[in-house]
């Protein structure tokens, strides 16, 4: 038999198809980016006390113009463009690459968190907007916390369709991209509205302790089972299971994605929003540092903080006596507000998308901790195939140097990976891959004396 | 012992990381008229395209070297006396060493074309041809492209990303078809087509032609046509650059001429890497190795031997890989571009291509074992390969087992259930 090749397969030369032509009519792309910025300049005029009316037709010119306008400029952005990894240009001089438009980005996003949790009356303006929609949602007016909540999750559903269009050939970066709209939307905006317009308490089924703190604090666990009868207590056992049960449990068999990179709320905006900047995390050894020293500090301040409330509360405040609200206050304005908020996001232009839940975010310590030492999820190596070029650890949102790893051809095992995928999705030779039980050949060497080994990590 | 290695690309690394491992107390100085630091020399198009900054492509931070105690200079070698073991450099003192690493890297070549040296005319390989090109992008409103090999796709898709209209003149019937067999070759073709080049198969560079002020403005083919272009990019593979060895008595062919330990045949001289020319037995064709693992491979053992072990290079199981726009190769053992000698018994090779014309999988079979592999858009784990290459397994038994061997992501469309079945179908 001679040398077989089928020329069926083969084919001839094919007839030239040019698919990188803008299809996007010039009208078409310009209405969505002229409907965008009408739309915020309507919400920026609102803002400033200029409202445009009341009502859906008030919400429609701001809010959904912009939405709807951001939505066509994303989606004619790769429209007739071939599928695949296009970071052109994000470093050459621009808002992704910290111009004075990044800077420009970072002060308004930190003059709306400041106003959105000390002086809400400036928010006014743009609240009101938002009333028919929570009118119809729950049947009360708008507050800044529903704001929040209503604009956060624009946020994560626009910038999802950005992203899913963006990774259309990675089909792990589409579904992770789709759960993490869905929680958002679902699970963290419709059903805590429902809540609201059943007049059920105010529940985040998707946040935990301690990452929510409040969800295991005495005074608020006591509240939801004496005062709000059999939903109340189904939020208790729900609190306590999804930390101590699912968390271990999920984490041991998936890594800390599950949660990190497919459910979270504040991974939800850093892997949407966040995206553009995701190249800004810092690699270098000393954030590595840093990082191990400030999250676990978190993680022991709230333990502690938690375990004290309950000593208190079983003591009849014989502990802390009046501390005890201090210490939430505290808490909740130094982490919540300022780390979370004002430092977590407002920085993504200029520090990168992950900042709080790389360096302070109290569940990702855990979670990390059980990944480092106990988990069968890594991201393992192909072999030789590694060419060093560097993509990997500039796409890491966690400032992971990946590619320290991948060109000496052994997995990685760190505290930190959110399981993205994206440094999968960069590599331009094939050599990473996400995945579950590998095998435990390979399992962390510190895995036998986890105190011993962390001790040495935060030494190092 | 002063060991002093010239070039800090990726082979002079390795070879420097591995003296400085074995011989914790000799002194190592990396020289280079390159650049400060190594950094990949694969990721240069992503410095262009924008996907990384030069720093990013820098596989150690600038501090690590002072903590290895590795000394990097930044000068270009001039000259290299073996009699009183020394090297002179363009900036400064000469340079005494015990043992001395070529690791000198290629230049892109240059078959004598007229115009070959006007400006304007570069190669991509070098930090330098980058900065030249970066210099030169705001005029350009065609590039022609001379050469059908890999760094010719990869300079298209760094000047297409700027919206460059890029022309592709290859020799080849079929685009890199010295490489690939003849289907992947096709399949090659068709996503640089795709992507808005104008490739231009079976066609040869004549002329390149001047201005009138020593730039270029056009190339002329054999074929009589006159393209405009105010940048051509020659990607017409490489050669070893020797221009450090001049004068010297190094003995050079096409190459510094080296045994399988990368011993040159002066004492103490080494060489490796894509200059190095591997003297291999008699009746077989001497070895020049130009790739990126090649380098890697060559660095570790020649390192082994200037630090005083006496190891010979054997490149195991050979593997390659590589991104053409947004097609991905993998590919080990030994895949012929031509399967010249027919198999009484069995097929020498076996083919599978996705309907979608962006999968596609190969194997080779010699006396009907598997010894080759041939992937594109799929990713193939390297171990399982190797290992089913090394266990002489039959074509059945990958194609059985073909879902071991699969690196794609989560939840990527799988093919193995179709590659066998057809395959399988085709074998009986």
């Amino acid at each position: 038999m001679s040398f077989v090749s089928d020329a069926a397969f083969a084919g001839g030369a094919p007839t030239p198809v040019s698919r990188n032509n803008h299809h996007v009519p010039f009208v078409g792309r310009w209405l969505s980016r002229l409907a965008f910025a009408a739309g915020l300049s309507l919400f920026g005029l609102a803002a400033l006390g200029h409202t445009v009316g009341t009502g859906w037709l008030a919400f429609g010119l701001t809010y959904g113009l912009t939405a709807a306008g951001a939505l066509g400029w994303v989606a004619g952005t790769y429209r007739g463009t071939p599928a695949g990894i296009k970071n052109h240009g994000t470093y050459h001089p621009g808002v992704q690459n910290r111009n004075w438009g990044a800077w420009l980005l970072g002060l308004v996003l930190l003059a709306f968190y400041v106003a959105y949790y000390w002086w809400p009356q400036y928010l006014n303006g743009v609240t009101r907007l938002a009333d028919p929609l929570s009118q119809w949602l729950r049947h009360v007016p708008s507050d800044q916390w529903f704001l929040y909540g209503y604009l956060y999750t624009v946020a994560v559903l626009v910038m999802g369709v950005r992203m899913i269009l963006r990774y259309r050939h990675n089909r792990y970066e589409m579904i992770r991209t789709g759960s993490l709209m869905f929680f958002q939307l679902v699970v963290a905006f419709l059903l805590p509205s429902l809540l609201r317009l059943l007049h059920q308490p105010d529940f985040y089924f998707s946040y935990f302790w301690p990452l929510q703190p409040k969800y295991l604090y005495p005074g608020e666990i006591r509240h939801l089972i004496e005062h709000q009868g059999g939903l109340g207590t189904f939020m208790v056992v729900w609190a306590v299971t999804a930390i101590f049960v699912a968390t271990p449990i999920l984490t041991y068999f998936f890594g800390k994605r599950w949660y990190c990179s497919w459910v979270c709320g504040c991974g939800g905006l850093a892997e949407t929003a966040g995206d553009p900047f995701r190249h800004l995390a810092n690699p270098s050894r000393r954030a590595w540092r840093v990082e191990r020293w400030t999250i676990h500090s978190v993680l022991v301040i709230i333990t502690l903080g938690t375990a004290l409330l309950w000593l208190n509360d079983l003591t009849g405040d014989g502990v802390l006596g009046p501390a005890a609200h201090g210490f939430k206050f505290a808490y909740g304005f130094v982490v919540a507000s300022i780390l979370a908020g004002l430092v977590g996001v407002a920085a993504y232009p200029v520090w990168g998308s992950r900042i709080w839940c790389r360096f302070f975010c109290p569940m990702a310590a855990i979670l990390g901790i059980i990944q480092r030492y106990w988990s069968s999820f890594r991201i393992t190596t192909n072999g030789s195939q590694c060419i060093s070029c560097g993509n990997c650890t500039t796409y890491c949102e966690m400032g992971i140097d990946v590619r320290s790893y991948a060109q000496q051809g052994s997995n990685i095992v760190r505290a930190s990976c959110v399981g993205c995928g994206v440094c999968a999705a960069v590599c331009p030779r094939g050599v990473l891959k996400l995945e579950n039980g590998a095998g435990s050949d390979d399992r962390f060497p510190g895995a036998a004396d986890p105190l011993a080994e962390f001790k040495r990590s935060l030494q190092s | 012992m002063r060991v002093v290695i010239v070039g800090n690309g990726i082979t002079g690394v390795t070879a420097a990381l591995t003296i400085r491992k074995l011989q914790p107390d000799w002194t190592v100085t990396m020289v280079s008229a390159e650049s400060d630091h190594f950094f990949s020399r694969t990721a240069l198009m992503y410095v262009y395209m924008g996907h990384m900054s030069l720093a990013d492509t820098q596989p150690y931070p600038p501090d690590f070297w002072a903590t290895r105690r590795l000394d990097l200079r930044r000068a270009c070698v001039t000259a290299i006396d073996t009699s009183s073991q020394q090297v002179q450099l363009d900036n400064g003192e000469p340079l005494a060493y015990d043992r001395l690493l070529l690791a000198t890297g290629s230049q892109p070549n240059r078959f004598g074309w007229p115009g070959q040296d006007l400006a304007g005319v570069q190669g991509m390989y070098n930090l330098q041809d980058l900065e030249r090109l970066e210099v030169a992008s705001g005029r350009i409103r065609r590039a022609v492209i001379v050469g059908g090999g890999l760094i010719g796709v990869e300079l298209a898709e760094m000047l297409h990303s700027r919206g460059v209209p890029v022309t592709i003149l290859a020799r080849e019937g079929s685009y890199w078809n010295n490489i690939l067999p003849v289907e992947e070759s096709t399949l090659v073709s068709e996503v640089i087509r795709e992507n808005g080049i104008d490739l231009r198969l079976g066609v040869e560079l004549k002329e390149i032609v001047d201005d009138g002020g020593g730039r270029v403005c056009a190339v002329t083919t054999a074929g009589g046509e006159r393209i405009e272009c105010e940048l051509v990019g020659l990607t017409a593979g490489v050669s070893p650059n020797l221009s450090a060895l001049a004068g010297s008595d190094i003995p050079v062919g096409r190459g510094v001429l080296v045994d399988f330990g990368f011993r040159t045949q002066v004492a103490g001289v080494f060489a490796a890497g894509d200059c190095a020319e591997i003297v291999t037995p008699e009746g077989e064709r001497n070895r020049i190795e130009q790739l990126w693992y090649t380098g890697r491979m060559h660095g570790e053992v020649v390192g082994q031997n200037i630090a005083g072990r006496d190891v010979s290079y054997d490149r195991g199981i050979w593997f390659n890989s590589a991104k053409l726009f947004d097609l991905e190769w993998h590919t080990y053992g030994q895949v012929p571009s031509t399967l010249e000698e027919p198999d009484p018994d069995c097929r020498r090779t076996l083919y599978w291509q996705h309907a979608d014309r962006r999968h596609a999988l190969r194997l080779v079979m010699d006396e009907c074992r598997v010894v080759g592999f041939n992937a594109f858009g799929i990713r193939l784990r390297q171990r399982v390969c190797e290992a089913w290459i090394a266990e002489q397994r039959s074509p059945e038994y990958v194609l059985d087992h073909l879902s071991e061997a699969i690196f794609d992501p989560e939840f990527a469309r799988r093919h193995e259930g179709d590659i066998a079945r057809s395959l399988k179908e085709r074998m009986s």
